[in-house]
């Protein structure tokens, strides 16, 4: 079934009979060519790219919860490629191209919008490393400008400018930066893996690996043993969890990083606007929210809840910076478990387990990424190859001494 | 108007107040929505997507249609709700998201095309063509959206936070809340008791039962006189607990002064921070409704919202008094209503029970078996269908009360994840396993809801908290009281072809869930998120339950089967402001003041924001134009005479213990140990995974005893990861670690003449080359007694020294500098002389130690001693890193006049600038007076061998490219002569 | 959160600064044979249990000691704190 304007109007005039079920529950064959572990937006993405782009169906993806239960459904739904090093830049500037198309590939409205980042800039030290920052970017094709304490007065004229413990001295911007509907971005995919053929199977919690002879030869599930020729793990958040069954210690650490909505305001947010001198930043929905957040709670923790702390320290922050916003109220508070890596970047890469994949570590920036990580992933899967823009994730440069450190904060994975 | 008898109203004190410009007036106990109803208004707000007129529905903080924009200015406050809104003289309110009058809302056009919004419609189209999406589309559903409107001015209201201690918390000032602070006051236990409401009494204080034979309130009075009474009890209201966290932490706000006109000297609210070793949850419950077809109306609201309205506001919730009112219910509560309707002479037309065989309590008509199946009265409920047995009927009716059970509160129960559970005998979730610890669920939050069976629920509570604290209380003794009967049929909503609201807000309706489950988004989750449910301001504390009987009998199995939803903090809304505690502006973080602020400020120096600290920028002069003049003539200053500046920011680490000097050998990649008492070394310490840390220099003042000193950015962490090697890798060294940064001040002397400026400064104390040379330490007095430390170490690469002194006297020694140096050129300078002076030096600062350098790229490798082990030694020689042959380079731009911006990327001459292509980048730049140029500092590939090469430094981001000539790093005196002699 | 501070008492969590993994107190020997990987491992991996875990918190605001807490990563119940130093210097890991 084909989604279209055309016919949601013929739906809304015949009583919406022609609607089906957006996907199937099927039950678990025996055995697939690849499972997929985890139904979150990188999980279906690489079922999906394996289906479209590289012919592959007799493919399940197993999801313990419901399809999007991961950190898809619980993100502030930013979406950029603002990244400074070469291991980095040119993978969030291929899944901003692959945003850019996402709607139309997928025949689902994700609602990309691409409405800008606004990085403010606070000191003379901050300029000069968002300016190396916005090269890259240049260099990259990303596009990006660096604006005036001036322009950006003029472009948002409601933040703090002449009362501030750290003033705004300017900004770098990203105009083709903005936000997705997350949960419309898990569903467009899987839908469209569904369509394909591939299996979505959900309240299947994966509770073992097969392995022999150093191969993999399936999982145990809770709904069975279910062979498989190559298993690809995407569970961030739950990544130490679940490759501690494959007997791998990996380098990353759960953290819980809160998140926030306000209730619904007439718009008055454009784009997103990232606080440079505290942890806040802020994008508004479609439907009104002011959704922010800030920096993570900063303890190893699986809770999927946050402190008091944090919850006040975002608030400082955003008063400080737009103290037009105070008489809102906060509508809801939740909390995500993040995959915070050892050099704050991500990984994408066999293991030495033959036939097992990982996709992980991708601390809280894993729903921009989701496209390119679902397309690099299936490239890996499918081909054994690592994916042009995907080949630094790799487990061993943490040993070779190719970390990719953004923040440049080294091996403590709490402060990227 | 529509006022009745009775009532917690106090009619002595009247209250005037505007609602869409209209002047009413209420009388003090009032809330905005109870005001209102007794005006016989009924229509306050409009829905969230189809703009359908709305009134009140409910009596409290669940409220998911009144709501409105209270005050105005600067102080306006959208998506508040009516019916908390205490009513206070020259309340001001506005209803909201519509466009025109409220009852002339012309977004109310999106009801006509309601069938084209379904669930999840708009995932379905709006994607062609591609562009139209962020041009058109969404530019229109974002301005249809949202609710409320910002004033977009500051929030000009004082806010506080606030840390509180207590024995047991209780949370909700009911039947069973007063029973348990009662019970636990009497007991001596330190007892806060908070309730969201402004009156204490919760549901007592809008039911008519007695207690003990007389009205409800004069128990309620005698408890609270006895609390307050009470030394060990804290009553709180106007509180709202709104999150668990962990270790029985509680988030609350006190609602300090939003029931006055402004808050005058007062704060407007108060985050309170509340540690209870146990907590009695008496939160009550919210009743829930029956979704019936065109059940939105304004008049149409939750039977029980009804007796509250009636019983403790005296307001009838109709347009005129001998407007007839009906109640539809499944059980006999709805039945109480029609009861206490009667007995304060409203005019009933009788009580709609679906079950057939429901009899009448009272003299009143019962419709046995009936239904509700249609309405009609666009801005207000004029007639309803009454179905019974396939028959219908049309009936005039002002207003309708629904009764469809109550949902216990469990909501603070669920903050840790735990999950309610489903009581068939109350069809209701309850509080399961897995709460809070310490959390004791009582009364009706816990599904006993009884009056009597509170009461006594509460007590228990109480008894049970304390004992886990050791402590034991006595049962009190409590009123008579009875349980209201709370049978009830299985019946969640009236089948049809209408649309029926489940979610008032947000309006998703029946059909909608019908939808939603025809596309197999069954999945409670998946539900809410398809279709919106439970995400308006009323955080689906209405609707959830009844959405999840429709999808369980959808996909034909249990609701508790179909799933339960968990909620998250915060319990109600909590105001932005509050939950930033107050601290906004300059005050968003405390400023530390280095020691002579106070005298650069006299000096009129421009001050910048570095980390914590404020620091002298720059000291202008009369005449000078620009920045740059200033800070050009204090280099030169420093380059010809002697300068002076404050570098107190510089953390200082005071290291002592007979292992002082191998425990430096092990957090310093250079040997420190061989160092000789009287002298200072420059030190680099590495990250264990072998990237630069911090560099700084470690003097040896004793056997002893080092002084290290750090990065002002580092100043915190450096001595923090000191702390963390001695007390947990190393704790068998003998050695002792102090950061004294804030004890000494520090002051830079720097420029050829400094040591003619320090000799006229010191006691005795011989300064020559000889007896003091380059990298020499001491302790020693000056100005006749003061007791200083002296370095003589330079980061401008001229002489220089830097001074210590307690910080108490940081202002005198730099007045007392300026003073004695004032025929010599004593010059201040701040901290762009400052970075132009190590620039042109060559010295690396915060752009080259940026994390992600090394020793070997500042092109110290060398530094890294392989004699000993020490912190990142090892880490330092994996292959990627030895084989990054980035190398610090000095970049002079082909024009002198042109400034290459540090940040621009570095490339060889004619080749395309590309990520692959990059050759490194400008770190640092600056204007220097001593080169005649703008020079940079810059990691490049191969950069020590490239001397003398034009390359290419690239700025696109602000269009500008540069040829540049690689030089070496250090733009002054390469040879060091300078700083030695 | 709240820390039962060994010396101290019941402590708020945010006069601490927190580290990671208690392993990080068994610094490899930097002189055996094959030091660079057991570095590696040692700055890189971790266990990162969903439950009982062992880490440093440091008493910034306060009286500047190490403390390693026992706490549970999917409860955050804390059961139990002891000063790094005693732990390390008692040779109980």
């Amino acid at each position: 079934m084909k989604f279209s304007g055309f016919k949601v109007v013929k739906e809304a005039l015949t009583g919406y009979k022609g609607y089906g079920p957006l996907w199937r529950n099927p039950d678990p064959k025996p055995a697939y060519d690849i499972i997929i572990v985890g139904g979150g937006g990188h999980g279906l993405a690489a079922a999906y790219y394996l289906a479209k782009e590289f012919g592959m169906t007799n493919i399940a993806v197993l999801e313990k919860g419901w399809l999007g239960s991961g950190n898809i459904g619980r993100n502030t739904t930013i979406i950029r490629s603002n990244y400074l090093l070469p291991g980095n830049q040119p993978f969030y500037e291929y899944s901003m191209k692959l945003w850019e198309n996402l709607e139309q590939d997928t025949n689902f409205n994700s609602m990309v919008s691409q409405r800008s980042i606004l990085n403010l800039i606070h000191s003379d030290g901050q300029r000069d490393a968002y300016r190396r920052r916005g090269n890259s970017m240049m260099i990259s094709g990303a596009g990006g400008q660096l604006l005036s304490r001036a322009e950006v007065k003029e472009m948002v004229p409601f933040l703090n400018f002449d009362n501030a413990r750290f003033p705004i001295k300017g900004g770098l911007m990203q105009k083709r930066a903005g936000t997705a509907r997350h949960d419309g971005v898990a569903w467009g995919y899987a839908r469209g893996a569904d369509m394909r053929g591939v299996d979505l199977i959900q309240n299947c919690e994966v509770t073992g690996f097969k392995i022999e002879n150093g191969k993999v030869l399936g999982v145990e599930t809770s709904r069975g043993f279910i062979g498989a020729k190559k298993v690809g793990v995407s569970v961030a958040g739950s990544s130490g969890r679940v490759m501690d069954m494959a007997g791998m210690r990996l380098p990353i650490e759960s953290h819980v990083l809160q998140a926030f909505v306000s209730e619904g305001l007439k718009p008055v947010i454009p784009g997103v606007i990232t606080f440079g001198a505290g942890h806040f930043y802020v994008s508004q929905s479609d439907k009104g929210g002011l959704v922010f957040g800030g920096d993570i709670d900063g303890y190893n923790s699986y809770a999927q809840r946050g402190n008091l702390p944090v919850v006040e320290d975002v608030l400082e922050g955003g008063m400080a910076l737009m103290p037009m916003i105070g008489r809102a109220r906060l509508l809801r508070s939740w909390g995500g478990i993040m995959d915070m890596s050892m050099d704050g970047s991500p990984i994408i890469d066999k293991t030495h387990i033959d036939g097992l994949y990982f996709n992980g570590g991708w601390c809280y920036g894993g729903f921009k990424a989701t496209p390119a990580a679902g397309m690099t992933f299936a490239h890996l899967l499918a081909t054994d190859k690592p994916h042009d823009t995907a080949k630094a994730y790799r487990f061993d440069r943490f040993n070779r001494g190719y970390v990719i450190d953004e923040k440049g904060v080294g091996a403590q994975p709490n402060l990227h | 108007m529509t006022r009745l008898t009775g009532g917690l109203i106090d009619r002595t004190k009247p209250l005037n107040f505007t609602f869409n410009g209209a002047s009413y007036q209420g009388f003090e106990g009032d809330t905005l929505a109870s005001a209102l109803l007794a005006n016989g208004v009924q229509l306050m707000g409009r829905s969230f997507k189809y703009h359908r007129p709305r009134g009140v529905f409910s009596a409290g903080s669940e409220e998911p249609n009144a709501i409105v924009e209270l005050r105005s200015g600067a102080r306006q406050e959208p998506n508040t709700r009516a019916t908390v809104a205490e009513l206070f003289e020259g309340l001001t309110a506005n209803s909201q998201n519509h466009v025109g009058p409220l009852h002339r809302d012309l977004l109310a056009v999106n009801d006509m095309f309601a069938p084209f919004f379904a669930a999840g419609f708009y995932y379905k189209t709006f994607m062609w063509p591609r562009a139209f999406w962020e041009k058109i589309y969404e530019p229109l559903i974002r301005n249809a959206a949202g609710l409320g409107k910002l004033s977009m001015l500051p929030d000009p209201d004082d806010y506080d936070k606030g840390f509180l201690h207590c024995d047991l918390l209780v949370i909700g000032a009911g039947a069973a809340g007063l029973s348990a602070a009662l019970t636990a006051g009497r007991a001596g236990a330190n007892v806060i008791l908070a309730d969201e409401d402004f009156a204490l009494g919760g549901r007592l204080t809008m039911e008519s039962d007695p207690l003990d034979g007389e009205d409800a309130q004069v128990w309620v009075a005698k408890v609270k006189a006895e609390l307050e009474s009470l030394a060990n009890v804290r009553i709180m209201p106007r509180t709202t607990v709104f999150g668990v966290y962990d270790h029985g932490i509680y988030g609350a706000v006190e609602r300090v002064s939003d029931h006055l006109l402004t808050p005058g000297d007062k704060v407007r609210q108060t985050l309170w921070r509340i540690t209870a070793k146990q907590t009695v949850l008496a939160a009550g419950a919210t009743e829930r409704h029956i979704p019936f077809a065109d059940n939105d109306r304004p008049g149409i609201m939750l039977a029980g919202a009804m007796r509250a309205y009636v019983n403790r506001w005296a307001a009838a919730p109709v347009k005129a008094d001998n407007d007839a009112i009906a109640i539809f219910t499944n059980g006999d509560d709805g039945h109480r209503t029609a009861l206490d309707l009667i007995a304060k002479g409203a005019k009933v037309l009788g009580v709609i029970d679906s079950r057939a065989d429901a009899k009448a309590l009272g003299s009143y008509e019962v419709f046995a078996g009936a239904t509700v199946t249609g309405t009609k009265g666009r801005l207000g409920l004029k007639e309803i269908e009454i179905t019974r047995g396939g028959k219908s009927t049309w009936h005039s009716v002002g207003a309708l009360g629904v009764a469809g059970g109550w949902n216990p509160n469990v909501h603070l129960t669920s903050h840790h994840r735990g999950r309610p559970v489903w009581d068939e005998s109350l069809l209701a979730f309850v509080p399961g396993q897995g709460g809070p610890k310490g959390l004791i669920p009582a009364g009706a939050a816990a599904g006993k809801g009884g009056t009597a069976t509170a009461m006594a629920d509460g007590m228990r509570a109480a008894i049970a908290a304390l004992s886990e604290l050791g402590m034991t209380a006595n049962e009190i003794a409590l009123p008579d009281a009875v349980d209201a009967s709370q049978a009830q049929a299985a019946f969640w909503h009236v089948p049809g072809k209408k649309r029926a609201w489940v979610d008032f807000q947000n309006d998703v309706t029946v059909k909608d869930v019908k939808l939603a489950h025809q596309e197999n988004m069954t999945p409670v989750e998946h539900l809410k998120r398809w279709t919106t449910l439970g995400m308006a301001t009323d955080q689906g504390k209405t609707s959830n339950i009844s959405a999840l009987a429709v999808m369980a009998e959808l996909t034909q199995k249990s609701i508790p089967e179909t799933g339960t939803t968990i909620f998250r903090p915060p319990y109600t809304g909590v105001s932005l402001s509050v939950l930033g505690g107050g601290d906004t502006g300059p005050l968003f973080r405390p400023s530390r003041l280095t020691p002579t602020h106070h005298w650069a400020e006299a000096q009129g120096a421009e001050f910048v924001e570095v980390g914590p600290w404020m620091r002298a920028q720059y000291f202008p002069k009369a005449g000078e134009k620009t920045w740059r003049e200033t800070v050009d003539r204090e280099v030169l200053a420093v380059r010809s005479g002697v300068g002076l500046c404050d570098v107190t920011t510089l953390g200082k680490v005071d290291v002592q213990g007979a292992d002082a000097g191998e425990f430096l050998n092990r957090v310093y990649a250079n040997m420190i140990g061989t160092l000789k008492v009287g002298m200072v070394r420059y030190g680099l310490m590495l990250r264990e995974d072998g990237h630069l840390y911090d560099d700084g220099t470690c003097a040896r003042m004793a056997e002893d005893h080092y002084v290290v000193t750090t990065t002002t950015a580092n100043a915190g962490a450096v001595y923090r990861n000191m702390e963390f090697y001695h007390q947990c890798v190393w704790p068998e060294l003998d050695v002792q670690l102090i950061s004294t940064t804030d004890a000494w001040a520090q002051i830079a002397v720097a420029g050829p003449k400094s040591r003619e400026l320090l000799t006229r400064l010191v006691d005795d104390f011989d300064l020559s080359n000889e007896a003091f040379p380059f990298m020499a330490c001491s302790d020693l007095t000056i100005c006749g007694g003061l007791r200083a430390r002296l370095f003589r170490i330079s980061f401008s690469g001229e002489l220089a020294y830097e001074i210590a002194v307690p910080a108490r006297y940081g202002h005198a020694l730099m007045e007392r500098l300026m003073e004695k140096g004032a025929d010599l050129g004593a010059t201040p300078y701040g901290t762009e002389a400052l970075a132009v002076l190590r620039i042109e030096k060559g010295h690396a600062a915060g752009a080259e130690l940026n994390g992600q350098t090394t020793a070997q790229m500042l092109g110290l490798g060398k530094m890294v001693s392989a004699k000993k082990d020490s912190v990142g030694a090892i880490m330092s020689r994996r292959e990627g890193m030895g084989q990054d042959a980035r190398r610090l380079v000095g970049l002079k731009p082909v024009d002198p006049t042109k400034q290459i911006m540090a940040g621009s990327h570095l490339f060889t001459e004619a080749t395309a600038h590309t990520m692959e292509t990059d050759q490194g980048w400008v770190t640092s730049s600056c204007y220097s007076p001593h080169v005649e140029s703008y020079i940079a500092l810059g990691y490049l590939e191969n950069g020590d061998s490239r001397m003398g090469e034009i390359i290419v430094a690239a700025n696109p981001l602000e269009g500008i490219t540069l040829k540049a000539e690689v030089v070496s790093a250090h733009f002054v005196d390469p040879e060091g002569g300078r700083l030695r002699d | 959160m709240l820390i039962p501070h060994p010396l101290l008492g019941l402590r708020d969590s945010q006069e601490f600064t927190y580290l990671g993994d208690a392993s990080l107190m068994n610094r490899p020997d930097p002189s055996a044979p094959d030091a660079e990987a057991a570095f590696c491992d040692y700055v890189f991996l971790r266990n990162n249990p969903a439950g009982v875990h062992r880490e440093l918190w440091f008493h910034e605001q306060g009286d500047r000691s190490w403390l390693i807490v026992t706490r549970n990563t999917v409860t955050h119940e804390i059961l139990g704190a002891e000063l790094a130093t005693d732990v390390k210097l008692g040779g109980a890991q």
